[in-house]
């Protein structure tokens, strides 16, 4: 097959890959991308959207539960409310497919050539990759690494039979009577959230004595009270041990040292995700590494010069929009732009029931980075739009330094809250004080109104409490 | 008013683009008709790109070392009267006259020597310049930012001063929390305030200087020549004493009408009658086609600094000028070059080169061929030494010859014997101008 050369080669078509593709062929550069997948990665296809698909329908579904019990006092009442698992699943699957056919549009448009295929390093400017038509070897004068992270395998659970990876949960067609999570992070627990709304009965293990640990306890207060009132089972400080010899229950040492024996249909493993470094050839190029991930300095550059790396397999934090502006700025290097990293703050969420929001340094973070932080609080009980949508549960809170009230911090928990992320993410990028939110008038009645006087209250003069 | 816009003529005969090397104006400028606006670089020439209309210039269409396409948008201008066209609307229709380019310089392409002299400082300038402030009331500064602390700019202001080469850790914020505004960033652009730091901090901003134009061209020609070429360098005294007598004397009693004599038209001419003996020496090896071209006529490369940086002008037909001719040509080639007039017919073509810093000659100089010449011949500094002449040390005036060679081509017996004729000649000067 003959040889292709191009300027800039992308290895991984996720979030990070292809905005990185498609900024590169807008700004000229001849570009070329692989992927052995569709287009859009972990995020696209087995990640952000397919859950957000899945959790979207067991809130629909639960409101309906909701009504047929009527216990609603909305006054909407209907009769045997059902869901078909499969049905959900094969719309997710089209909401997926469409987005992958977007973005291979784009790419199109950007005059990106795209190469379906396992790539492999040869060196640092020569890739060869493996396609359903044979070899074809790629010489270019940029690469990046874009190759992403893949669930956790615990070694005394191993994907396989009842046991399964988020991208198993994703594509269930039966709904499991009884589930099983093992680990209480954020995917764990927006999976667990939504089987539990739609039904399942789910008993979280978690080896840390509690869930979500990355946030703080009064941010995941609202999370475990749902959880509760799902129904579920939260073991704390338990470890998953394997399974039974009959293989349908999971063995748990619990925190006081008990034996449990969990009988579960389905058993998710969620512990986390680590970077996809094997498999593309990195012992050819023997980059320097930061633990597990590729070291990148503040222009993505990895050791190898003209060798770049971004998205998940460069660290934490790993979420598609770090990889995408990540990505967007080594187009722009590339086509020779001044950039560096330099980006303030990259929002993080949860979607649980109640969503969780964070962006910048939560109070504790602040203080032990030494500063001295005025915090402002604002319920959702005290929000008309909260009430009105049932969700009154949870808060907004900022965190500025007393000196000169700079933003430090935003945090919200609660409904919907996720697209506050917006606004959190604009203020401390802008580098808002107290006094700019405050004196931004947020628009009546909305949730984001909670935002303008957790800042006011900041202040001293909170008008709604 | 109407909307003008420039787009890069035709500069050249098969030439499809061309590196913007020079802006001359920027964004908010009034230019006049035949005012110009910018430089383009083409692999031949410097072509400057004048303004076909008086006009307030509203953008600017590339950065300087971006390639342009022949025919892309280069500037919009703001123009006055002939009624409202919308910018919008089709560029050719808006285009009464077409921008006419002015050869000015013709790039040195090939041929470039290593001699290094400080260089000139090169100017950085922001490319997304803001409208200036109109009046010229100046901000207060802030209050120093203390030590470690993060600079608070908006996205927008920081990628402005990244692109413009500023730490913004040196701008003074006026904003609320000492955040730096766009207006206190035009201020410090405008070389105002410069204030933010306290006392001796270390300074860890870099500057990012953009490789381009002829420095590219330079950068390019070393690298090809120091990874291509396996270097000799021969280094030998020379006792210069008779040729300064003879140099001084020709200067004191030369006509009007002759230049100066340097010592270049001298080594030039003994260069000339060594070839003689020595072919070899003037000669370009073809590295990939293997062949050399050992070439009848002299023509002699003088590396010469420019205020754009190293170019090498050629002195065609060194065996057929005598010493005054050599000289003149010298001169004349190396004033064009500074004033970036030559030709590309006087910047290409040289077989052999020498390489002179003058009094900055040093002791000894390793000079890097000039690709695909096998020879370059550096002189030295001439300094009063005390040489022994068998039963005293006696003032001699002596210079260094560094001279290096292809050594895929050229043996180091062959390089020596070269030397040493030329060492010769230049000992006993009258030899150069004996009919042999």
């Amino acid at each position: 097959m003959r040889e292709i050369s191009c300027k800039l080669l992308v290895i991984g078509a996720g979030p990070g890959g292809y905005v990185c593709a498609i900024r590169a062929g807008q700004l000229g550069l001849d570009t070329v991308i692989v992927d052995a997948g569709k287009p859009g990665g972990t995020c696209l296809n087995v990640g952000c959207i397919p859950s957000k698909a899945l959790i979207h329908a067991a809130e629909e579904y639960e409101k309906v539960l909701h009504y047929a019990a009527d216990a609603g006092p909305l006054g909407i009442s209907l009769r045997e409310p059902a869901i078909d698992l499969a049905r959900t699943v094969a719309w997710k699957d089209n909401i997926v497919g469409r987005l992958n056919t977007g973005v291979a549009g784009l790419l199109r448009k950007a005059k990106v050539k795209t190469v379906e295929g396992r790539a492999r390093f040869r060196d640092g400017k020569t890739v060869e990759v493996e396609t359903e038509t044979g070899r074809q070897v790629i010489r270019a004068e940029a690469v990046v690494i874009a190759t992403g992270s893949a669930p956790v395998e615990l070694p005394a659970l191993p994907f396989g039979g009842p046991i399964i990876s988020s991208t198993g949960a994703l594509a269930l067609a039966e709904l499991p009577q009884n589930l099983i999570v093992v680990g209480a992070g954020y995917i764990g627990l927006e999976l667990g959230m939504a089987f539990a709304r739609m039904g399942s009965r789910l008993t979280v293990v978690e080896a840390l004595p509690r869930i979500l640990p990355q946030y703080d306890a009064e941010l995941t207060r609202p999370v475990v009270k749902r959880l509760e009132a799902l129904g579920a089972e939260l073991l704390l400080g338990a470890k998953a041990r394997g399974l039974s010899s009959t293989g349908d229950k999971l063995l748990v040492e619990t925190a006081d040292g008990r034996e449990l024996q969990l009988a579960a249909d389905r058993i998710l493993v969620a512990v986390g995700r680590r970077p996809v470094i094997e498999g593309w050839g990195l012992d050819e190029i023997d980059l320097d590494r930061d633990g597990a991930f590729i070291r990148i300095d503040d222009h993505c550059r990895t050791s190898m010069r003209g060798v770049y790396a971004i998205g998940d397999v460069t660290g934490e934090p790993m979420l598609a929009h770090r990889a995408m502006a990540q990505g967007e700025m080594v187009a722009e290097i590339i086509a020779g732009r001044k950039r560096s990293w330099d980006k303030r703050v990259i929002p993080a969420i949860c979607f649980t029931d109640p969503e969780i929001v964070t962006a910048g340094l939560s109070p504790e973070a602040a203080r032990a980075a030494g500063r001295e932080v005025t915090v402002g609080q604002f319920p959702f009980t005290a929000n008309g739009r909260a009430m009105t949508r049932q969700g009154e549960d949870g808060f907004v809170r900022i965190v500025a330094r007393t000196d000169n009230h700079l933003v430090l911090g935003i945090q919200a928990v609660g409904q919907g809250v996720s697209e506050l992320a917006a606004c959190f993410g604009l203020a401390i990028e802008m580098g808002a004080c107290l006094e700019d939110v405050a004196a931004t008038i947020h628009a009546h009645p909305t949730q984001g109104e909670a935002f303008q006087e957790a800042a006011l209250k900041a202040l001293g003069h909170a008008l709604h409490i | 008013m109407a909307e003008h816009v420039i787009r890069l003529p035709d500069v050249g005969e098969g030439i499809a683009e061309a590196e913007l090397v020079e802006w001359h104006v920027k964004i908010g400028d009034v230019v006049r008709e035949d005012a110009v606006l910018a430089a383009v670089m083409t692999d031949k020439a410097t072509v400057e790109i004048p303004s076909p209309v008086d006009g307030e210039v509203l953008w600017l269409g590339a950065e300087v070392g971006a390639m342009v396409a022949v025919g892309a948008p280069l500037v919009r201008l703001k123009t006055e009267g002939e009624g409202l066209i919308a910018p919008q609307e089709p560029l050719e229709a808006q285009q009464p006259h077409e921008a006419r380019p002015l050869i000015v310089a013709e790039a040195a392409k090939p041929a470039q020597i290593a001699a290094t002299r400080p260089s000139e400082p090169v100017e950085t300038k922001p490319t997304m310049a803001a409208p200036r402030p109109a009046g010229g009331h100046r901000v207060a500064p802030g209050a120093p930012r203390p030590e470690g602390e993060k600079p608070l700019a908006s996205p927008a202001v920081r990628l402005r001063a990244r692109e413009a080469g500023i730490d913004l850790r040196q701008v003074a914020g006026t904003g609320p929390a000492n955040r730096i505004t766009h207006a206190d960033l035009d201020a410090f652009m405008a070389g105002g305030l410069t204030v933010a730091r306290t006392a001796r901090q270390a300074d860890t901003s870099i500057q990012e200087v953009k490789v381009i134009g002829l420095r590219r061209r330079i950068a390019e020609k070393m690298a090809l020549a120091k990874s291509r070429i396996p270097h000799i360098t021969y280094v030998e005294e020379v006792d210069v004493t008779a040729l300064e007598e003879l140099r001084a004397a020709l200067n004191r009693d030369k006509r009007d009408d002759r230049p100066r004599l340097t010592l270049i038209p001298f080594l030039m001419r003994a260069m000339v009658r060594a070839i003689a003996e020595q072919p070899g020496m003037n000669a370009l090896f073809d590295d990939e086609a293997g062949v050399i071209a050992i070439h009848g006529g002299v023509h002699i490369g003088i590396a010469t600094q420019t205020p754009a940086g190293l170019v090498v002008p050629v002195v065609r037909h060194a065996e057929a000028r005598d010493l005054w001719d050599c000289a003149a040509e010298t001169a004349r080639l190396a004033e064009a070059a500074r004033a970036g007039l030559a030709t590309r017919e006087e910047l290409t073509g040289s077989t052999i080169t020498i390489t002179s810093l003058g009094a900055l000659g040093g002791i000894a100089t390793t000079p890097v061929i000039n690709h695909p010449e096998v020879a370059i011949v550096g002189v030295n500094k001439i300094a009063v030494r005390p040489v022994w002449d068998g039963s005293q040390f006696i003032p001699r005036k002596m210079m260094n010859l560094s001279s290096s060679f292809d050594h895929r081509v050229v043996d180091g017996w062959d390089a020596a014997v070269f030397v040493q004729r030329i060492k010769a000649l230049l000992e006993t000067p009258a030899m150069i101008f004996m009919e042999t």
